[in-house]
């Protein structure tokens, strides 16, 4: 789609805007903006399907496949992981399964936020950025068969 | 007459010379001084501890018990002084009463596989409470799943105290065990340790101590509680990492089944049939801890020299100090207000993740813990996710906390 722009093009005018800052303070308000400004997922994608563990925050991730292209909705508990989530949708969403598959998100080093993909954050970013490559996987494997998908089940409401 | 000033100085601590023993706290995070309030979690270790550990590696490592030469002499000398080092640090009556292990929760895990495997029955009863860690929860789930046996819990109120008159209640003829904080990790409430030992040995039941975050801070006399068990760990006593102590009454050790089985631990091994080694060995299979264990002599030692009385007054202070501070933070709420606590406080901000927080305030080199500290059951007792946790050691000081609340304002203010 030449019209849209690639992931890396995203990445770098992250990495840009994030130059910008000279504090740590700044890049945690951006981030923190970000999250605030992050639509809230519906109450109906907020089930325990969608959940990705993390320890302390929770993370509701959905996803749905729309003409061979992978589109993600997300929402947290935890503001700063928001703000994180809203980049990660920024860059990743819109883009079909192999792009996603083979990008590596360097701009969250680039950035300086490589400590909350660490394992030890348990934040559930890291488990975040898995759960959205596994869904792009299986909209590849599924691709051919299925073109029309949708992944993150709604909820039964029954009462 | 001594003059008051000379007074003065010998009752209260002189922080600044404290923190100059620990090199950690004069690093920089994030480009300002470290604020480490993440005690209960693990305290930092003063140089002397870790010349110790140096000192064993550079010269006279060998493995214990075993070789005749030199370095091995020496080396069981000093691992074997760590325990007389112990045994008075707790008031133990016997030195093969302390028993090495790899911590807090490795000592739990012995005593319900041994002690509880041989003596809990179907329909059984063992007594834990609201407040515990996981370490004391997942142990006895496991022997109760597996004997048939049942779990009680002792209830706590608002404020984080045990239920005194419920805890009376659940004991009865099938009580076998309870298993116990002396203070807890999440709140810091200190238990009536003595009062629960005394119920519970007129009911017939034996009684476990955990003392992971009590020993560092109270005096432990193991006598004077007559607990039957005592579980703690040295790296929250500004010692090193992998290393615990299970203090249990000889007449009891000795009746328990061995837990694991190697080198070290017996008497003579042939195919038919292996006999034990004595008390302590017989619970300390293969080559433990050396280094660690020898080391963490010199970290009680630290505390002997500074003082336990001094240290708790400091601390006390600090955490009183604290209290009134944070209190002044609107929206903020203390969660655990118990008469008598060690030196943590939890809390929790109104429409703030513990996590933003704990991100924000690591941002400015302040470390605390957020989360719902290993007590999940705790935590939906209070229906939170977690809380945001700042505990205090004999390194820390009023201008810390300020540093905290100044944080706190900070990152509260981010995220509103
Ligand atoms: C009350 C309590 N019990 C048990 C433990 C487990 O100690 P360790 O991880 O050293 O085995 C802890 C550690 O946080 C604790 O606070």
């Amino acid at each position: 789609m030449s019209e849209e722009k690639t992931i890396a093009a995203t990445e770098k005018e992250i990495v840009e805007e994030f130059s910008l800052f000279d504090s740590w303070d700044d890049k945690y308000e951006y981030i923190i903006d970000l999250g605030k400004k992050l639509p809230p997922l519906e109450d109906r994608f907020k089930i325990n399907e969608n959940k990705v563990k993390g320890c302390q925050s929770t993370v509701w991730l959905a996803s749905d496949f729309r003409e061979g292209k992978v589109f993600f909705k997300a929402d947290s508990d935890a503001m700063i992981v928001k703000g994180l989530i809203s980049m990660l949708i920024r860059v990743l969403s819109g883009h079909t399964p192999d792009e996603i598959l083979s990008d590596k998100l360097d701009f969250i080093r680039e950035i300086g936020m490589t400590t909350h993909l660490a394992q030890t954050r348990s934040n559930g970013l890291l488990s975040m950025v898995k759960q959205m490559k596994h869904f792009a996987l299986a909209y590849k494997i599924k691709n051919g068969s299925i073109t029309e998908y949708e992944h993150g089940r709604t909820e039964n409401k029954s009462n | 007459m001594m003059p008051s000033s000379t007074i003065q100085k010998a009752q209260t601590l002189d922080v600044i010379a404290i923190r100059k023993q620990f090199p950690v706290l004069n690093r920089e995070v994030k480009g300002r001084p470290l604020v480490y309030l993440d005690n209960a979690a693990t305290s930092q270790k003063p140089q002397a501890v870790i010349d110790a550990l140096l000192d064993y590696y550079t010269n006279y490592n060998a493995n214990i018990h075993r070789g005749i030469h030199t370095l091995a002499e020496e080396a069981t000398a000093a691992f074997e002084e760590t325990r007389d080092a112990v045994q008075r640090f707790i008031h133990a009556p016997a030195r093969e009463e302390i028993i090495f292990t790899r911590g807090t929760t490795e000592s739990i895990n012995l005593v319900a596989y041994t002690w509880g495997r041989k003596n809990i029955k179907s329909g059984d009863e063992i007594i834990i409470s609201t407040l515990e860690h996981h370490s004391n929860i997942v142990p006895w789930q496991i022997l109760c799943e597996e004997k048939n046996a049942i779990l009680k819990i002792i209830p706590i109120n608002d404020n984080g105290e045990l239920m005194m008159d419920e805890y009376k209640q659940l004991l009865g003829p099938k009580t076998k065990l309870v298993s116990i904080a002396h203070a807890s990790n999440a709140l810091g409430s200190i238990n009536p340790v003595k009062q629960i030992i005394e119920w519970a040995h007129a009911a017939g039941s034996l009684v476990l101590v955990d003392g992971a975050q009590s020993t560092v801070h109270l005096d432990i006399d193991v006598q004077d509680m007559d607990c039957d068990f005592f579980a703690f760990s040295a790296h929250k006593l500004y010692g090193p990492t992998g290393t615990g102590i299970l203090y249990g009454k000889k007449h009891i050790l000795e009746d328990m089944p061995v837990f694991l089985g190697g080198g070290e631990m017996i008497k003579e091994v042939t195919f038919a049939k292996t006999t034990y080694n004595d008390l302590p060995y017989k619970f300390e299979a293969g080559t433990p801890n050396i280094a660690d264990v020898i080391a963490f002599k010199t970290a009680l030692q630290f505390i002997e020299d500074v003082g336990k009385e001094k240290i708790r007054k400091h601390e006390q202070d600090l955490l009183v100090y604290a209290t009134a501070q944070l209190e002044q933070i609107p929206g903020l709420r203390i969660i655990g207000r118990a008469k008598e606590k060690v030196s943590l406080i939890s809390f929790v901000i109104d429409k703030a993740h513990p996590q933003d927080i704990g991100i924000l305030l690591d941002n400015r080199g302040i470390a605390v813990r957020t989360g719902h500290h290993c007590a999940e059951p705790l935590m939906k007792c209070y229906h939170i996710p977690g809380t945001i946790r700042a505990s205090f050691a004999v390194y820390n000081t009023r201008e810390e906390v300020d540093e905290l609340t100044g944080g706190l304002r900070k990152a509260i203010k981010m995220l509103s």
